[in-house]
C-alpha cells in the first residue's frame, strides 16, 4: 500500500468531527449565528422578554473566559479563584492602552491578553509547591491583590470612580452598537473555541491532561511539571484577559467592583455546570448560566410589578432560586451538561440518517 | 519455555551505558540501598533479581531520580546524571515502566503512547492551537510512526482506541511498555513487566523485550521474579538482598551461586523452586 494512503487514513482518524453529518450541523449552527440569529432577535425579545442580543454577547464573552478557566481547572487540575481579577487585568489593560497610550483596539486587545497571561503566570508560580486547595487559596490572594491595586492606583485606573472605555474599532469600523459588537464577540468566541479544541489534539494539551491525571507519571515521561503548570496559567489568563477586554469595550464603563470574587466563582460555576475538561462544557455552561440569570431577572421584575408590596422578597427569591438550581444541578448532573450531551448524541447515532 | 529465544550475550569490555556507584538510600532508619554499585553495558539485557523488599525498585527509582539517594553517583553515557530532575532524565533517553502500572487510565491507549513521545515533539501552544501546517504535520507523522513502529510491534492494533482503565491487567502492562517505547529510549528500565500475567502473556512479553533489544538496540534493565524468563533472556544478572548486591554474573553462574540460593531459601518455597527450574 502506498504510504500516502496510510497518511490519509490517520488524518481522517484524527479528525475532531468523525462524520460529515456532525460537521454539517456545526456549519449550519455557525451560519445561523451569523446570518440567522441577529435577524430574529426582535422576535425572540418578545417571546423571552429579555434583551436576547445583549444576552448572546455576554454569553460569547463568558465562553471565551470559560475556555480559559477550563484549561486551567478542567484540563490541568488547578482550581483558580482569581479569574475575576484576571479578567479585570485584561479590561483595564485594553482601556488604558487605548485611552492613555493611543493604541488602536487591534493592538490593545492582544496586549491585554498577553499582559494578563504574564500576570497569571506570576500568580501561578505557587503551583510549583502548592496543590489543590492550597493553590486555590494562593489564587484567591491574586484576586485580592489585583482588586486592591486597581482600587488604589487611581491615576491609572480611576480607582473607585472607574474609567470610561472607548468603543472597539478595527480600521475605520467602529463597534458602536450591540449588533456590530455581537459579530466581533462571535468571531472571537468561535476562534478561541477552535483554538482550545485543537490544543488538546497536540503535545501541550496532552501534557496538561497528563499533569492533571497523574503528575508523577507525567514527569517520568519527560513532562516538565512546573513549565506546564505555569503555561496553563498563562493560556488560561490570556483568555480571561481577552474576555475582560471585550467586556470593557462592550459596557464602556469599568469599575473594580465588577471583577470581584463573585465573578471568579461564577466562572467556576459555569465550567462545573457545563462540564470540566470539555470544550463543549464551557459553551453549555455559559449559555445556561447567563440565560438563567436573565430569565430569573425578568421573572423577578415582572412578579414585582404585579405584586409591588412584595418587591423586596422577589429580589432575594431570585438569588435563592439561582442557588437552588445550581445545587440541584450538581446533585443530578455532576458531570455537567457536556456529559448529558454525549449520551444524547450516542442515542442519536443509532438513528438511520447518521453515518 | 522461551529457550529458543536465548541470545548470544554481550561480551565483557563492551561500552558502559549506565553505571551506579555506591548508592545509599534510606527511609528513616530503614536502609533500602546500602552501597550498591554496578555497570550496565550497552545493548545488553541486564536483570536485577532478589527477594521482595531487596531494594530493586528503589534502585530504579534512584536512576530516574524519583528517589534522591543520600550518597552515590549515577552516570549515563559517561556523564553524571545524579542531579538531573526526573523529566530531564526522561528526555536524555531513560524510559521506565512500573511495578504498579502508572498509565493515564482515563485516556485512550493511543493518547498514552503519544504522551510517551512528549520530549521529541516540538509543537508549542500557538502551533498546537492553530493546528495547521507544522502542528498538523507533526501529529500525523507521530501517528504514523506510532502505528508502524510500536502498535504493530506490540500487537495492540485492536485496542488502540480503548480507554486504558477498561483493559485487562496484562494488556495494560503492554500499553505501558508501548508508552515507554514511544520515548525512543536508549535505556529501558522495566519493573516486573510480567508480574500477574499468565504463561502466554509472559511469553509474549519476553518476546517483545527481546525484539526491542535486538531491533532497536535498546539497553534493557529488567526486574523480574519469574526465574525462567530471567535465565532465558538476560545477558547478565545482578542479585540484590537487603539493599546490597550479593552477586552478579551470567545467568548460569547466578543459578549455581550458593549465596543466591541461600538468599532465596529465606523466601517462600515457591520462589526457590522457580529459581531451580
Ligand atoms: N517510599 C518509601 N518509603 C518508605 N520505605 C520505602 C519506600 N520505598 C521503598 N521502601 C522500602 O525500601 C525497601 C526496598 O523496597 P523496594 O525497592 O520496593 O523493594 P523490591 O522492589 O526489591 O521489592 C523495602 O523495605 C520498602 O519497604
Ligand atoms: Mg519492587
Amino acid at each position: 500500500m502506498p504510504s500516502g494512503l496510510f497518511h490519509e487514513n490517520y488524518s481522517n482518524d484524527e479528525r475532531i468531527f468523525q462524520t460529515l453529518w456532525v460537521k454539517g450541523w456545526l456549519w449550519v449552527f455557525i451560519l445561523f449565528l451569523f446570518f440567522g440569529f441577529p435577524f430574529i432577535v426582535s422576535d425572540l425579545n418578545k417571546i423571552l422578554r429579555f434583551n436576547v442580543l445583549h444576552t448572546a454577547i455576554l454569553t460569547g464573552i463568558f465562553v471565551i473566559g470559560a475556555h480559559g478557566i477550563n484549561i486551567l481547572t478542567g484540563y490541568t487540575g488547578q482550581i483558580s479563584l482569581g479569574h475575576g481579577a484576571f479578567m479585570a487585568v485584561g479590561a483595564y489593560t485594553s482601556a488604558i492602552l487605548m485611552t492613555k497610550a493611543g493604541f488602536p483596539f487591534i493592538l490593545s486587545l492582544p496586549c491585554a491578553g498577553l499582559l494578563t497571561a504574564a500576570v497569571g503566570m506570576v500568580f501561578g508560580v505557587p503551583s510549583l509547591r502548592l496543590r489543590g486547595l492550597y493553590l486555590c487559596i494562593a489564587t484567591l490572594a491574586a484576586q485580592f491583590i489585583i482588586e486592591f491595586t486597581i482600587r488604589r492606583w487611581t491615576g491609572l485606573t480611576g480607582g473607585t470612580q472607574g474609567m470610561f472605555v472607548p468603543y472597539a474599532a478595527i480600521g475605520g469600523f467602529i463597534f458602536d452598537n450591540d449588533k456590530k459588537f455581537y459579530y466581533l464577540v462571535m468571531v472571537l468566541a468561535i476562534a478561541t473555541t477552535a483554538f482550545t479544541k485543537n490544543l488538546f489534539r497536540t503535545k501541550p494539551g496532552r501534557a496538561f491532561i497528563a499533569v492533571r491525571d497523574r503528575y508523577f507519571a507525567a514527569e517520568l515521561i519527560g513532562v516538565n511539571l512546573f513549565k506546564y503548570r505555569i503555561l496553563s496559567f498563562g493560556i488560561s489568563s490570556f483568555l480571561a484577559g481577552i474576555a475582560g477586554a471585550l467586556w470593557a469595550h462592550y459596557i464602556s464603563l469599568i469599575i473594580y467592583e465588577q471583577f470581584t470574587i463573585h465573578l471568579s466563582i461564577k466562572y467556576l460555576a459555569i465550567v462545573i455546570i457545563g462540564g470540566l475538561g470539555s470544550v463543549l462544557g464551557g459553551i453549555f455552561g455559559s449559555i445556561f448560566y447567563v440565560g438563567l440569570e436573565q430569565l430569573l431577572e425578568v421573572m423577578s421584575k415582572e412578579l414585582s410589578a404585579s405584586f409591588p408590596l412584595l418587591i423586596t422578597y422577589f429580589v432575594s427569591i431570585k438569588e435563592i432560586m439561582f442557588g437552588l438550581i445550581i445545587i440541584l444541578f450538581l446533585i443530578f448532573e455532576p458531570d455537567g451538561l457536556a456529559a448529558r450531551w454525549r449520551t444524547v448524541k450516542a442515542y442519536w447515532k443509532l438513528w438511520p440518517f447518521s453515518y | 519455555m522461551v529457550e529458543s529465544m536465548a541470545k548470544t550475550g554481550i561480551q565483557p569490555g563492551a561500552e558502559i551505558h549506565l553505571s551506579v556507584e555506591d548508592i545509599h538510600l534510606s527511609f528513616g532508619g530503614l536502609k533500602a540501598l546500602n552501597g550498591v554499585s554496578t555497570e550496565i553495558r550497552k545493548g545488553e539485557i541486564f536483570a536485577i533479581i532478589g527477594p521482595n523488599g531487596a531494594g530493586k525498585t528503589s534502585l530504579l527509582n534512584c536512576i530516574n531520580r524519583f528517589y534522591k539517594p543520600q550518597k552515590g553517583k549515577i552516570f549515563f553515557e559517561g556523564n553524571e546524571i545524579t542531579h538531573l530532575s526526573p523529566h530531564r532524565i526522561a528526555s536524555i533517553g531513560i524510559a521506565r515502566t512500573f511495578q504498579a502500572i502508572e498509565l493515564f487510565k482515563g485516556m485512550t491507549v493511543l493518547d498514552n503512547i503519544k504522551l510517551g513521545r512528549h520530549v521529541h515533539l516540538k509543537t508549542g501552544i500557538v502551533a498546537g492551537g492553530l493546528y495547521f501546517g507544522k502542528g498538523h504535520r507533526e501529529e500525523m507523522a507521530l501517528r504514523k510512526e506510532i502505528e508502524e513502529k510500536i502498535i504493530d510491534l506490540l500487537e495492540i492494533e485492536a485496542i488502540r482506541k480503548k480507554v486504558v482503565a477498561t483493559l485487562p491487567y496484562g494488556l495494560q502492562k503492554r500499553v505501558e511498555l508501548a508508552r515507554a517505547l514511544a520515548m525512543k529510549p536508549k535505556i529501558l528500565l522495566l519493573d516486573e513487566p510480567m508480574t500477574g500475567m499468565n504463561l502466554e502473556e509472559t511469553e509474549d512479553m519476553a518476546r517483545f523485550i527481546l525484539d526491542v533489544n535486538e531491533e532497536w538496540e535498546t539497553t534493557i534493565v529488567l526486574i523480574e521474579h519469574d526465574m525462567g524468563v530471567v535465565m532465558d533472556i538476560s545477558d547478565r544478572v545482578c542479585v540484590l538482598d537487603f539493599g546490597s548486591k550479593i552477586a552478579q554474573g551470567l545467568p548460569l553462574e547466578i543459578r549455581q551461586n550458593p549465596q543466591v540460593i541461600k538468599a532465596y531459601l529465606g523466601e517462600e518455597d515457591m520462589t526457590y523452586s522457580r529459581l531451580g527450574a
